[in-house]
């Protein structure tokens, strides 16, 4: 194990070349750049035995990816937003595939107006489209989530892509102490892939076929189940890393949740801003808390539960707007598993931090006072927009 | 008629093994179908195949069934060249690190639609990257597939679904796009226009195209029957006679050196390909015989264009 000093895309770069990466296919798109750049780099100087494509579009990254992925070699790409939605429509043919491929996405906001800063409408865009999806909350959770996405994707049972979705700025381009592990122990948790089916000339298969009304609806069933049936995987593998690392993974990560009578549920960085506020809010004697969503597809609905159900209130942050919908992606989520469950607890959705808006300890601060006053019906709103200017 | 100097394989030596076999669904008297099978005939089973969206892939992998006896994959309409890209650079490595043997041809499908119009962009990336691989366009002028539909590729005066003759508008109104110029910008070792109707022709440069260390790129006439509105006989006859009037000329081009292939010292008349084609019944009527005079104008000046490119070197 070393510490050195890396960015998130940095991290996310030496990840990939850690893992014996066969084909990485990418186009540039701020703030991913720098983990291509990187990568061109190992590649360029040998210290990756690995072919790296540069595509003309980041619909063509994705299905050289398919294609490499196909013939059974491990394949990465990276992208974030303007470019990630140009991929939609091959994003569901990878997941419908079955095909093992892993993709940091660097969350930036959508166009228009143009933005190049972090929020998550990227990837909440194209959220239904098969894709195991992980957020992080700092450069060395994108360095450790992106070895453990490779052994995900690539588990024969599972057999589908991983995104591993970091925020783009504040974690894509802060430099922070990153705890790298030695090239063996990479090695060793991650052997090369072996597919069961790949293209091969001496075992002829039809990739991509046409399906009509008769079969289709059974191949969508399958990719549910296949989806469905990753938490397994995905705690297995998270369990062993945490054992070889020494840092411990799990679908949600939680503070204060036992007693706590104000609970934040937020995805990414702004997670770390918040843990940071709530000790010391607790410190002041204030029962709050928070629950970190790492895992958000396939989502960790029973894990979700067990964390929430003794709350009071709960502030759900979605830096991201579903348009025209009752409340934003995550608070979506989060009210489906309640109804499910049969819980009803008060819920304030917040949308924040849109197109990079920074979120700071105050803004934490505020969110958990708007939850006290629902606690105590001084509000009647559902959905608060924090720090906007109207 | 014919050039005569590229008759290398005879009918007894073509192979009598198929890749792509009977049972599918193209229409009877199909040119893109014969394309596909004369270009395996010619690549044999050590062959990956992608293929584009649009009747041969449609037509030929009706799940649960598949007439691909070689291993073959579809991603998306406008992304073949891109989905071969990385079977290449996948090849490429696995056989550096051990983890592959066979040497496989990659060769990708795509009609005119998938190839002039949605997918020239990934198209014109894989070639730029040179990725060995060879791009066959099977071109029946238009988006047979969806219900025959107008493409970068349908010649002009053409009636379509989307450009239909009307009381204004007497069908297409543009040329049909310069597809092998495009390929040829872009520095390839091997580019070359083909015809289903020249079977031999065709074969020798599926064969030729696959020993070029880079990308190449056939682009090969095939006519249907249904959107040009023949009979299905007629096929074959039809193709020649695109050739014989010099409209689809057929040539290659190796390094960026020119070379005709199939000389027509007796080119017939354009009128005798147009008036066996429903596509251009409304081409017959004597307010239209303007349009006729313009299509015969251009191949002239088209073919006298190729001949200078060909006696450049």
């Amino acid at each position: 194990m070393r510490v050195i000093g890396l960015t998130g895309d940095e991290a996310v770069a030496y990840a990939v070349k850690q893992c014996d990466v066969d084909v990485i296919a990418a186009y540039p798109i701020t703030p991913q750049t720098i983990i291509v750049e990187r990568i061109s780099d190992f590649v360029a100087n040998g210290e990756i035995n690995a072919e790296y494509v540069c595509v003309e579009s980041e619909h063509s990254a994705l299905s050289a990816c398919i294609g490499a992925s196909a013939m059974g070699a491990r394949v990465f790409t990276a992208t974030a937003s303007q470019g990630l939605a140009l991929m939609h429509e091959i994003l569901y043919i990878a997941s419908s595939l079955r095909l093992p491929i892993v993709m940091a996405v660097v969350n930036r906001a959508l166009s228009a107006p143009i933005n190049i800063h972090g929020d998550h409408s990227d990837m909440m865009g194209s959220r239904d489209c098969g894709w195991i999806q992980i957020y992080t909350e700092n450069a060395q959770e994108a360095y450790d989530i992106t070895i453990q996405a490779f052994k995900i994707a690539e588990n024969p049972t599972t057999s589908l892509p991983v995104t591993v979705n970091l925020d783009g700025f504040i974690i894509s381009h802060s430099m922070e102490r990153v705890e790298i592990l030695d090239d063996d122990d990479v090695k060793r948790f991650l052997p090369h892939r072996s597919p069961l089916y790949r293209l091969d000339v001496e075992n002829p298969i039809t990739i991509g076929p046409l399906c009509f009304t008769d079969y289709y609806f059974e191949f969508k069933r399958q990719q549910a189940e296949a989806i469905e049936g990753s938490y397994k995987t995905i705690m297995n593998v998270m369990n062993e890393y945490s054992k070889v690392s020494g840092r411990n993974y799990k679908f949600i990560d939680t503070y204060g949740i036992e007693d706590a009578e104000i609970l934040i549920i937020c995805m990414g960085s702004t997670c770390g801003t918040a843990r940071f506020t709530a000790k010391r809010l607790r410190e002041r004697g204030e029962k709050v808390g928070i629950i970190k969503v790492s895992l958000y597809r396939p989502f960790p609905c029973e894990e979700v539960i067990e964390a929430i159900k003794n709350a009071e209130v709960l502030v759900v942050m979605d830096r991201a707007v579903s348009f025209g919908a009752p409340s934003g992606p995550l608070c979506s989520d989060i009210k489906n598993v309640l109804y499910d469950f049969g819980l009803k607890i008060k819920i304030l959705n917040i949308i924040y931090g849109l197109g990079g808006r920074d979120v700071s300890q105050n803004d934490i601060e505020q969110a958990f006072k708007l939850g006290f006053k629902l606690k105590l019906g001084d509000i009647k709103d559902k959905v608060l927009w924090l720090g906007v200017r109207e | 008629m014919v050039g005569g100097e590229r008759i290398m394989v005879t009918l007894k030596e073509l192979p009598l093994e198929d890749y792509i076999v009977s049972g599918h669904r193209m229409c009877a008297g199909c040119g893109s179908a014969i394309a596909a099978r004369m270009a395996l005939k010619a690549a044999g089973p050590n062959t990956i195949v992608v293929n584009a969206t649009g009747c041969l892939e449609v037509a030929t992998t009706i799940y649960p069934y598949t007439s691909w006896r070689v291993p073959w994959i579809h991603v998306a309409f406008e992304n073949a060249a891109a989905v071969a890209s990385g079977i290449e650079v996948a090849i490429k490595v696995l056989t550096r690190k051990n983890l592959m043997k066979q040497q496989p041809n990659i060769i990708a499908f795509g009609g005119d639609g998938g190839t002039f119009d949605i997918g020239i962009q990934a198209l014109s990336g894989a070639l730029e990257r040179g990725h060995r691989f060879l791009y066959i366009c099977y071109d029946n002028e238009a988006y047979m597939n969806t219900g025959i539909q107008r493409s970068s590729a349908t010649p002009l005066g053409a009636a379509t679904t989307t450009s239909p003759s009307g009381r204004v508008i007497p069908g297409k109104k543009e040329w049909k796009k310069d597809l092998i110029g495009i390929a040829v910008a872009h520095s390839i070792p091997y580019a070359a226009t083909a015809c289903i109707s020249y079977w031999s022709d065709y074969i020798n440069k599926v064969k030729k195209a696959l020993n070029f260390n880079g990308p190449t790129v056939i682009h090969v006439l095939s006519p249907c029957q249904l959107g040009w509105r023949f009979d299905p006989s007629e096929t074959i006859k039809i193709g020649r006679l695109a050739v014989q009037t010099r409209i689809f000329p057929i040539y290659e081009v190796e390094y960026g050196k020119y070379k005709l292939n199939i000389n027509v010292t007796k080119p017939l008349p354009v009128i005798e390909y147009i008036k066996v084609q429903g596509r251009f019944r409304h081409l017959l009527e004597p307010q239209n015989s303007h349009i006729i005079k313009d299509i015969q104008e251009n191949v002239n000046l088209q073919w006298s264009r190729l001949l200078k490119l060909c006696s450049i070197g």
